[in-house]
């Protein structure tokens, strides 16, 4: 390892560190500002990982964290809560691995509706389903806190991070770069693209659902509009191009803000924040097409390049 | 010398696009260490047969072998893992990369393969080779048109293929870079590679190739060293039209 993968492992450490005090604060608002944080960066992070480099939009993460929400919700009774955890990472790649089999060998806008699509598929899956059994909804009641809640998140934004770098210094990652950047250069070089990108996309499918059946005891009650709502793919998708999809920390530094401004719309104009999602949207695309990581290149090269006339 | 095995032999090789016929039963051998020019007017077939050579394409019928091994209809990247590597007709690098990431590209998944520090100085190697020597960090955005080409070539040669197939690679060239790119594909040659040139620069033929197929709508019309085929009165006549009288 260099010097600098050194310092910033001990950033990254010490950020992690500090990100795991919250709950000590003992605040109730910072605890559930803070849970959003650490759910949006996973989910972010991990979408990007394989968004990034393809550009391939997907906009399921609503159908991988609802699936695990209810694996959760379905399973808590019988098996241990861990093992619950496991088992919607498995179901997520399963289900990926077969909406990447599927679709990735479309190209880009079919890619798109396909996944808003499935998870609505789900969704209406699940509905119909209930609706024979007669239920409406799924109460999961355990005693695991929103403090627990919070370090689970906190450790799988960690694994994220790690897996995410491991990837970037693979051939697998290197791979995803090429396709993104030509896929036909990309095939003939010797990279069989289709198998490629199933096997990343599998990574954000586990991840989303692993998050979906964390978060599960913190909603006590769920039901399939609250697990798959659309809603949650685009915030996913939002935050991460916001904070810039091309870099590990990129999506981290979209999710902050926006956590943080949706927090507040929705607390003191609840009606509002299609708006925002709305506004955000039209930012990316007009102002920031690169995210924020777009504009820092973009004034540090400035700051450079003056420093050079100098 | 030139009876051995052949290393790409070509039988029947059609293709169809809807009613068109594209690419009219084509036959022919390459031989080891051999340069073979694939000429004809525009529209004659040549890129979509390299095409079906290189699997950008699949064959209508007819079989293509590798070494006695048929590759017809298999995916690119198959047909890469068996040693047949291609440039394009219009270059395509990756723009978000460097020069020397882009010829690393094709060390790591080719046909022989390398990772991490040892494709790295094998890409410097070839970088050196096609005469970019010096330029791996370069952005290929600030490459000029013939650079461009080269880093191109250098990708599809650091797979170490059996058989190169360039497609146009001197299209477009000035007069200047057009004499340092056939020197260059000279030296390929003076190397023992063994190549398909698809090519329309007639120098470059004469110079570089030991025999040519010439193709015309889609068939074959001549085949032989580039001195017979450019007499041939057919060819002629496919390149310049019929007399009116």
């Amino acid at each position: 390892m260099t010097a600098a993968e050194i310092r910033t492992l001990i950033l990254a450490a010490l950020a992690l560190g500090v990100a795991a005090l919250l709950p000590l604060t003992g605040s109730g608002y910072w605890l559930g500002l803070g849970l959003n944080i650490a759910m949006f960066t996973v989910l972010a992070t991990s979408w990007a990982l394989f968004s990034g480099p393809t550009h391939y939009i997907s906009l399921a993460t609503a159908a991988f964290f609802g699936l695990g929400t209810y694996t959760v919700g379905l399973g808590f009774e019988t098996l241990p809560y861990w093992s619950l955890v496991a088992l919607a990472g498995i179901l997520g790649a399963v289900l990926a691995a077969l909406v990447g089999l599927a679709t990735l060998r479309l190209s880009g806008v079919y890619f798109v509706i396909f996944t808003l699509g499935l998870a609505e598929l789900v969704r209406q899956v699940i509905t119909w389903a209930q609706n024979m059994s007669g239920q409406k909804g799924l109460y999961v009641l355990t005693d695991i806190t929103e403090d627990h809640i919070y370090w689970q998140l906190v450790g799988l934004a960690a694994l994220v991070y790690l897996v995410g770098w491991l990837i970037g210094r693979s051939r697998l990652g290197f791979a995803l770069r090429i396709i993104g950047d030509d896929e036909e250069v990309a095939r003939h070089s010797g990279i069989d693209t289709a198998r490629a990108k199933v096997l990343l996309f599998m990574v954000p499918g586990a991840v989303a659902a692993i998050t979906g059946a964390m978060l599960a005891p913190r909603y006590v009650y769920i039901e399939p509009a609250l697990a798959f709502t659309p809603m949650l793919s685009f915030q996913v998708v939002i935050m991460a191009l916001l904070g810039g999809a091309g870099r590990l920390w990129g999506p981290l530094v979209g999710v902050i803000p926006f956590a943080i401004l949706w927090e507040t719309i929705s607390s003191t104009f609840p009606n509002q924040t299609m708006l925002l999602l709305g506004v955000s949207f039209l930012v990316i695309v007009y102002v920031l097409p690169k995210g924020f990581v777009g504009l820092i290149d973009t004034v540090r090269r400035r700051l450079s390049n003056r420093e050079g006339w100098t | 010398m030139r009876s051995t095995a052949p290393v790409l032999s070509v039988r029947g090789a059609t293709k169809r696009f809807g009613g068109l016929v594209a690419v009219n039963a084509m036959d022919f051998d390459v031989t080891e260490h051999q340069v073979m020019g694939l000429i004809g007017p525009n529209g004659s077939g040549k890129s979509t047969t390299l095409n079906l050579i290189s699997g950008a394409l699949k064959p209508t019928s007819g079989t293509i072998s590798l070494r006695g091994t048929p590759i017809t209809g298999l995916a690119p990247q198959t047909i890469t893992h068996k040693g047949i590597a291609r440039t394009f007709q219009l270059v395509r690098l990756l723009p978000s990369m460097n020069v020397r990431d882009n010829v690393v590209a094709g060390a790591v998944f080719g046909h022989r393969r390398r990772w991490g520090a040892e494709a790295a100085a094998h890409a410097d190697a070839l970088l050196d080779r096609v005469g970019l020597g010096g330029k791996g960090d370069m952005p290929v955005g600030q490459l000029t048109y013939i650079d461009t080409k080269r880093v191109e070539l250098a990708r599809v040669l650091a797979g170490d293929p059996t058989l190169l197939l360039l497609d146009e690679w001197l299209a477009g060239l000035n007069p200047t870079e057009l004499r340092i790119g056939i020197d260059l594909i000279r030296s390929l040659r003076d190397e023992g590679r063994t190549i398909i040139l698809v090519e329309h620069v007639m120098d470059a033929i004469r110079s570089l190739c030991d025999r040519c197929v010439v193709m015309s709508s889609g068939s074959k019309i001549a085949e032989g060293t580039p001195t017979q085929v450019l007499s041939d009165p057919d060819v002629i006549r496919a390149y310049l039209g019929d007399d009116d009288d």
